[in-house]
């Protein structure tokens, strides 16, 4: 059971910034003539030297890990960390600047699902021709073919080009290959849960299965609960090194706080990022964390809020609504302040979240100060986006432990049977 | 744990040794075989006539150029000074645009693999060069479909009793020049494709560069066009020996000189070798640049 699977050993990958391979025949020869002569390289602009000219950039800067046989490692970090590259040159799509990667046996990725469709071919077609490109030799699919077509829920198209498919079946199609591949080592990217919600489940049930059955996994993922949930040991990327490699809990408690690197209770006039098509008659001018000094809160907490918002006159009609995102860019929900009383000035009203209502995970604030004139007519004084907040798992969301990212971020109240009173 | 393993898969830079992975190739057959039927299915899919359009072109090729070339320009048809064609003169240029025909066509596309094939290079790793191959089987097939349509002409010619069969003992360098011609198309069009990578301009001379290419060599021409002389330099054109010994395999007449075969032989492969070692180079990091 201790013998390695997977062995990165100093890898780096290095980018040039600019005009990658914008190079042409006449450029290159010019410079080569240069060289020769020891000449200034005529490519270059006046007063650039070749130095900076190649601004380079390190995608990976020495990564090193080891995975064994059975292992599910996930891989966090946010973007620009790194795990693409990563995963590319374990891949090998391309290779590494310098280091080594070693690996034992056939990789598979199911990080692209339908890569290599054509679209003048039939379901059937493509499975075998899908399926090759992923490794598999014909007779591992043959033995497979019949749980591909049953997984895929397309059975009664697989002989039609898929060019006639919905974008829905497509998808299923291409997953359902990826899903049964027969690999040593599985590279996962949960984005491939696709389909509808029953088949997104059925993608990350089979998932699962996949991670059970002894298979060494390399999980890619922006979702904590399905890292969770899936991995046993987890590696933090960030600018392009190891930052942790170990527990998993610990692992997401470092990559939360590199994502939000700043613990910012505060944001002013300054920091709050103003949406368009605001008329700024009246504006937001502040929201504040009261009472803790991070923006880290354990399920269960109340999270108390002051939006300040300053208004030339003290009779208009003002009304507040704030909208919770989730950290995928999703509307959790909403709520409303209903009309705001205040004076001419600035003024402040308190609020307060119950994080109990929030799956564990950053959510942000999207505030919208309007006046609602008469049915339906608007005028948006001011919006804008603020104050991150992370929710962290804690006895009282042991319930919450499992939760796919495809079930929404928002846990609504009890839903208990009450009977109504005469 | 620290006791040595053997690993299977060895990743590391690009500038290693030139080494091709024959073993890596032939796992990887079945991918090699879906690639040719894809090439050769999905070309055809949804026209009307299928596979007969690769008859039906090099056909149509071939009465333009018995038309332009041969009534019009009067070119002359014989490879050998003073000797005249035994068969009809459709015959003589139908062969050398079927050879032409494969030749171009698996260049064209070889040069274009990393570009076109780019969306799925950049999603999954197998062996780059099963593309090439794929393409140069699937083009394959076209050419035997029109060398069997030759055969057919000949017999049909044969019974009507405009000519006699006349294939010659050269027949038995048929499989050798076959084999000639995949390497030599392939090695031009992976040395173009692993250079378009990093300067596209190549992709715009390769239209160019065919057609000119085809002037040079005796397709539309009999060699007997050409002064003694210069003979010598043009013979060093790879694809001319290949003609001539198909039209003197196949027509029972021609030019033949072993040491001209024999240098279009070694050029041959010294191309394909070319093509390999650049084509190698250029696949593990093609991605950064292309």
């Amino acid at each position: 059971m201790d013998e390695l699977m997977i062995k990165v050993s100093d890898v780096t990958k290095e980018y040039r910034l600019g005009a990658i391979g914008g190079t042409t025949l006449r450029e290159e020869l010019q410079r080569r003539r240069a060289k020769r002569k020891h000449l200034e390289d005529p490519t270059l602009k006046i007063g650039e030297t070749r130095a900076d000219s190649n601004e380079r950039f390190m995608a990976l800067n020495g990564v090193s890990f080891e995975v064994k046989k059975g292992e599910a490692v996930g891989i966090i970090g946010h973007n620009g960390a790194g795990k693409s590259t990563l995963l590319k040159l374990i891949t090998r799509i391309t290779a590494p600047t310098t280091g080594d990667i070693y690996l034992n046996g056939r990789v598979a990725s199911m990080l692209e699902v339908g890569t290599g469709f054509h679209q003048e071919l039939t379901g059937r077609e493509n499975v075998y021709l899908n399926g090759a490109i992923l490794g598999m030799t014909k007779k591992e699919i043959d033995a497979k073919m019949e749980d591909i077509i049953e997984f895929s829920e397309v059975r009664q198209f697989i002989d039609t080009p898929v060019k006639r498919y919905s974008s829905g079946m497509y998808v299923k199609l291409a997953f359902s290959v990826a899903a049964h591949l027969d690999s040593e080592i599985m590279i996962m990217d949960e984005v491939l849960a696709v389909g509808d919600v029953a088949f997104q489940n059925k993608c990350i049930q089979k998932m699962r299965e996949v991670a059970d059955s002894g298979k060494t996994i390399l999980y890619v993922s922006h979702n904590m609960a399905t890292i969770r949930a899936l991995c046993d040991r987890c590696i933090v990327l960030d600018h392009g090194q190891t930052v942790y490699d170990g527990d998993v809990n610990t692992a997401i408690g470092i990559y939360m706080k590199v994502a939000d690197d700043a613990e910012k209770i505060y944001y002013g006039p300054d920091d709050l990022l103003r949406g368009n098509h605001c008329t700024l008659e009246h504006k937001l001018h502040s929201v504040e964390i009261l009472d803790s000094n991070t923006n880290h809160f354990m399920y269960g907490d109340l999270i108390k809020i002051r939006l300040g918002w300053e208004s030339p006159d003290s009779d208009a009609n003002l009304e507040l609504k704030v909208l919770f995102i989730n950290s995928a860019r999703g509307v959790v929900g909403g709520s409303f302040l209903g009309k705001l009383e205040h004076s001419e000035g600035l003024n402040y009203a308190d609020i307060t979240i119950d994080t109990r209502y929030f799956v564990p995970g950053s959510y942000f604030l999207n505030l919208k100060l309007y006046n609602q004139i008469d049915q339906g007519n608007v005028i948006t004084y001011d919006t804008c986006e603020a104050l991150a907040f992370t929710v962290e798992h804690s006895e009282k969301s042991i319930h919450l432990r499992e939760w796919y990212n495809n079930w929404g971020s928002a846990v609504l109240p009890c839903l208990r049977h009450v009977e109504e009173k005469e | 744990m620290q006791e040595r393993q053997n690993w299977k898969t060895h990743i590391t830079s690009s500038k290693s040794a030139v080494k091709i992975n024959f073993k890596e190739v032939w796992e990887y057959r079945d991918l090699t075989w879906l690639f040719v039927k894809r090439d050769f299915t999905a070309k055809y899919k949804q026209t009307v006539l299928g596979p007969l359009w690769a008859v039906i072109q090099p056909l149509l090729t071939t009465v333009v150029f018995s038309i332009v070339f041969g009534s019009l320009a009067g070119l002359t048809t014989s490879d050998v000074e003073g000797e005249v064609l035994q068969m009809p003169s459709f015959l003589f240029y139908m062969i050398g645009t079927v050879i032409w025909s494969y030749f171009s066509s698996t260049v064209t596309a070889n040069s274009n693999t990393f570009i076109t094939n780019r969306a799925i290079m950049g999603k999954v790793y197998y062996p780059r060069i099963v593309t090439p191959i794929a393409t140069a089987i699937a083009d394959l097939i076209s050419f035997f479909i029109q060398i069997l349509l030759f055969c057919g002409i000949v017999l049909v010619c044969n019974l009507v009793g405009i000519t006699h069969i006349r294939f010659s003992k050269y027949m038995l360098l048929f499989p050798v020049m076959v084999i000639q011609l995949v390497l030599l198309s392939t090695g031009v069009g992976i040395i173009i494709s692993s250079l378009t990578t990093k300067y596209r301009d190549l992709a715009m001379l390769v239209g160019f560069g065919l057609q000119l290419w085809q002037y040079l060599s005796p397709i539309p021409y009999g060699l007997a066009l050409i002064p003694e002389k210069y003979l010598g330099l043009y013979m060093l054109n790879p694809v001319t020996p290949i003609v001539t010994t198909m039209r003197m395999a196949f027509l029972g007449q021609g030019y033949f000189n072993t040491l001209y075969y024999i240098i279009s032989l070694v050029f041959t492969v010294a191309v394909f070798f070319v093509g390999m070692v650049l084509f190698n180079r250029i696949e593990k990091t093609f991605m950064d640049t292309v």
